[in-house]
């Protein structure tokens, strides 16, 4: 008796759930650009689309960091793997025996090694996961192995980061260094990326995207795995001492956070006309944590949000003021992490509700509280109505 | 006999900066956990106050302007850990035993100060202050009634939108009737330049080859700096205690320490030393706003490198470092291996001051596969440890 309805407790909220993504989903694909088109911000569109890619990185983060604990620095390494290689396969879409143009501009005569493959698209797409995920499973297997943590392993992910940074500064005859890939000039199937039909299938794709990687997510923190997964969090030593071994998820997760950030580099990258170094700026790694921070960390819909607002709000502040961003952004780490230590949703979680209501003078009496935790209780709330 | 020679000297003059700059860091996270991602950011305010320091000695004519630098160190070592006594007192007070946290948190303090760096002019700086005597001065006034518990929350509510926006529109007033004298940044994004005194200037001939006097003062302001901290942690009062909260806070406290004062006056001498760091850095190139930036995850490397709270691992990892960067980003051992072609190709490669980042940070990761807690460990029976 008590299993069914157990049960029929936890089948609701996921129903209701499903929906309501689908809902939000159909929503953007269709009612936001339309509405951002009627008011005259049509260049908003593409910001959106631009946006809900980082929304990618954000699950990814939160990930990482929310459920498990370990607070990763250098997400915009893998970010920007994900965009290179997508790039790098738009740059080849030449005729038979040209080069990139930039490759005649160093006097480089043939095509580095590491290029040939991007001939191909299915590699490229796959590039953009796996290469991000390979580093990130090499890196995580040689830190996690040696229980390197907490802000050591946030300093050496940032290590890594700049690293990669002078890497693909400095190397003019590969990859066009500080330069980057430029790619809205380009062609996919014969059709120019910066045009507008391929912009809207590529707001569509970011769109499908995202929800693949809230559904991946979601379906990963939901059972046993995520479990595990915030008892890290929480006490890694006690999960050892249980006869776990963390290493192996911490690497997994850290992986598919990596692979995650690789889509969207490729999506963003696909959306704002081309990759540089640029984006493996310190400050913008850091600034995807905030994100997650903002909108509420071990809340998949909170990284989502999170990102989506963080990032609106810059685009206007800094047309607005440009001076203001950046006191704004330092304000909003100090607040978040002071006040809001987990971030909005979290906010509105746990407390928020009632202090709202205590505010507008509606207290709610509070009940005994294991009467409310007990599920025939609750049942019997949601289905009697009384 | 003397490239050898050279080599040694400069990787020793990056290690010494390196370990001016990572000491502070060093100290700070031994003792409290806390990563300071601010910390070069300190080191760049210090730096301003070198550089404000050198321009108040200008008028003052040639002899005297010779000796601005010691004002500098002194002046650059309280005013950052004025701002670093600050900063604990204002943010990472609530935070301890949050570590991560604490580096986010920190992050935007560096963020809000390089900003301030730009943009300060005397309209921000009418208009802070007028903020922070309103607000905390009605606070304060509001904080003699015996019921502000109650009220606090409402008095935040109200009192940080008013103060902010009469400041707000007091500052922009004043900007738009005296416009550019009020309303012109003093620093701007633009680096400014240090000098360095006439004593400062050339070098010292040794053979063929010339060792600059600034790095040379460098050296030996590092050297002092060590000395200082060694003797302050060893033979005074405060540096006894604050040994006894690194090795264990909890007993520390039953035994008497006052943990939060101690906590405190080690923030301000580690962000002193950053000042200092910074009045040194001064001297190698221009200074800007991102002169921090630049320092900071290598110093981080240091003391990841070194090991917590161990003043020898911190400086053997600063000049090992320092070295190992110079011998790869010279190609100091392709000539050695001149015979292995791809061996010397390979090294050839990594042979610029970009690349040999690259190859330094894999022989970090490399060794951190030996030795995870750094060169010298802390000793003791914690699991985490």
């Amino acid at each position: 008796m008590l299993r069914a309805i157990n049960q029929k407790i936890q089948q609701r909220p996921r129903l209701f759930e499903a929906g309501l993504v689908v809902a939000i989903a159909l929503l953007i694909l269709f009612a936001a650009p339309a509405i951002l088109t009627a008011v005259g911000q049509e260049f908003r569109v593409n910001m959106l689309g631009r946006f809900l890619a980082l929304a990618i990185v954000a699950l990814g983060i939160d990930l990482i960091w929310g459920y498990t604990g370990i607070l990763s620095l250098g997400h915009g390494l893998f970010f920007t793997l994900g965009g290179y290689a997508l790039a790098m396969y738009l740059k080849l879409q030449l005729p038979e025996g040209e080069l990139p143009e930039f490759f005649t501009l160093y006097g480089v005569t043939e095509l580095p090694w590491f290029w040939k493959p991007f001939y191909s698209f299915p590699f490229a797409l796959a590039a953009t996961v796996f290469v991000p995920m390979l580093i990130a499973t090499l890196l995580g297997y040689l830190v996690f192995r040696n229980r390197i943590r907490g802000v050591y392993f946030s300093i050496l992910t940032q290590a890594a980061l700049i690293v990669f940074f002078n890497f693909f500064n400095s190397q003019q005859k590969l990859i066009n260094g500080t330069n980057g890939l430029k790619t809205d000039t380009t062609k996919i199937f014969d059709m120019y990326v910066g045009s507008d039909d391929v912009q809207r299938v590529l707001y569509i794709l970011s769109v499908v995207f995202l929800i693949l990687a809230y559904c991946l997510s979601r379906w990963l923190t939901s059972g046993r795995l995520g479990r595990l997964l915030i008892a890290i969090r929480d006490d890694e030593s006690r999960v050892r001492f249980s006869g776990y071994d963390p290493t192996g998820f911490k690497v997994l997760v850290f992986a598919v956070s990596a692979g995650l950030a690789g889509i969207a580099g490729a999506l963003y990258a696909a959306q704002s006309g081309g990759i540089s170094p640029k984006t493996m700026d310190i400050a913008f790694s850091i600034e995807m944590v905030i994100w997650v921070a903002v909108g509420g960390r071990a809340s998949l819909v909170g990284a989502v949000l999170g990102a989506i607002l963080v990032n609106f709000s810059k685009s206007i502040l800094s047309e607005q003021f440009p001076q203001v961003w950046l006191f704004f952004l330092g304000g909003l780490f100090l607040t978040v992490v002071t006040v809001l230590p987990d971030g909005f949703v979290g906010w509105i979680r746990t407390t928020g509700v009632e202090q709202v209501r205590s505010r507008l003078g509606r207290r709610r009496l509070l009940t005994y509280p294991s009467l409310s935790e007990d599920p025939e209780v609750e049942y019997e709330r949601q289905n009697l109505r009384n | 006999m003397t490239a050898l020679l050279d080599g040694l000297f400069d990787g020793i003059s990056i290690g010494s900066v390196l370990l001016l700059a990572a000491l502070g860091l060093a100290i700070v996270f031994g003792l409290m956990g806390v990563i300071n991602m601010a910390h070069g950011e300190l080191m760049m305010m210090g730096a301003y106050t070198t550089f404000v320091v050198q321009n108040l000695f200008k008028p003052l004519g040639a002899p005297w302007f010779g000796l601005y630098i010691i004002v500098a160190l002194v002046a650059a070592f309280i005013v950052t850990a004025i701002m670093g006594l600050i900063l604990e007192r204002g943010v990472i007070r609530y935070l301890y035993g949050r570590p991560l946290e604490t580096l986010l948190a920190t992050w935007g303090v560096s963020l809000i100060l390089q900003q301030f760096v730009r943009s300060v002019s005397w309209m921000l700086v009418i208009g802070l202050s007028l903020f922070c005597i309103l607000f905390f001065g009605a606070m304060s006034f509001l904080s003699r009634r015996p019921n502000f518990q109650r009220i606090r929350s409402w008095a935040l509510v109200i009192l940080l939108p008013l103060s902010t926006g009469i400041a707000w529109n007091v500052a922009t007033f004043i900007g738009d009737v005296y416009k550019l004298p009020v309303t012109k940044p003093w620093f701007g994004a633009q680096n400014v330049d240090v000098t360095a005194p006439g004593w400062l200037r050339g070098g010292l001939k040794l053979g063929t080859s010339q060792i600059p006097y600034t790095r040379l003062f460098i050296l030996g302001l590092t050297i002092v700096c060590i000395l200082g901290v060694y003797t302050f942690l060893h033979r005074s009062a405060w540096g006894l205690r604050i040994r006894a909260v690194t090795q264990n806070r909890e007993m520390s406290a039953c035994l008497g320490i006052p943990t939060q004062t101690v906590d405190a006056l080690t923030f301000a001498i580690g962000s002193g030393l950053a000042g200092i760091a910074g009045c040194a850095v001064s001297f190698l190139g221009s200074v800007g706003p991102n002169t921090g930036q630049n320092y900071i995850v290598d110093t981080f490397m240091v003391v990841v490198v070194g090991g917590v709270g161990k003043l020898v691992g911190s400086i053997v990892a600063a000049l090992a470092i320092g070295i190992a960067n110079y011998v790869i980003g010279t190609n100091a051992l392709g000539p050695l291996v001149a015979s292995v072609p791809f061996l010397s190709d390979f090294f050839a490669f990594f042979a610029n001051a970009s690349m040999a980042k690259v190859m330094v940070f894999a022989l970090i990761i490399s060794f951190l596969q030996f030795k995870p807690a750094g060169m010298f460990p802390q000793k003791g029976r914690t699991v985490d440890a």
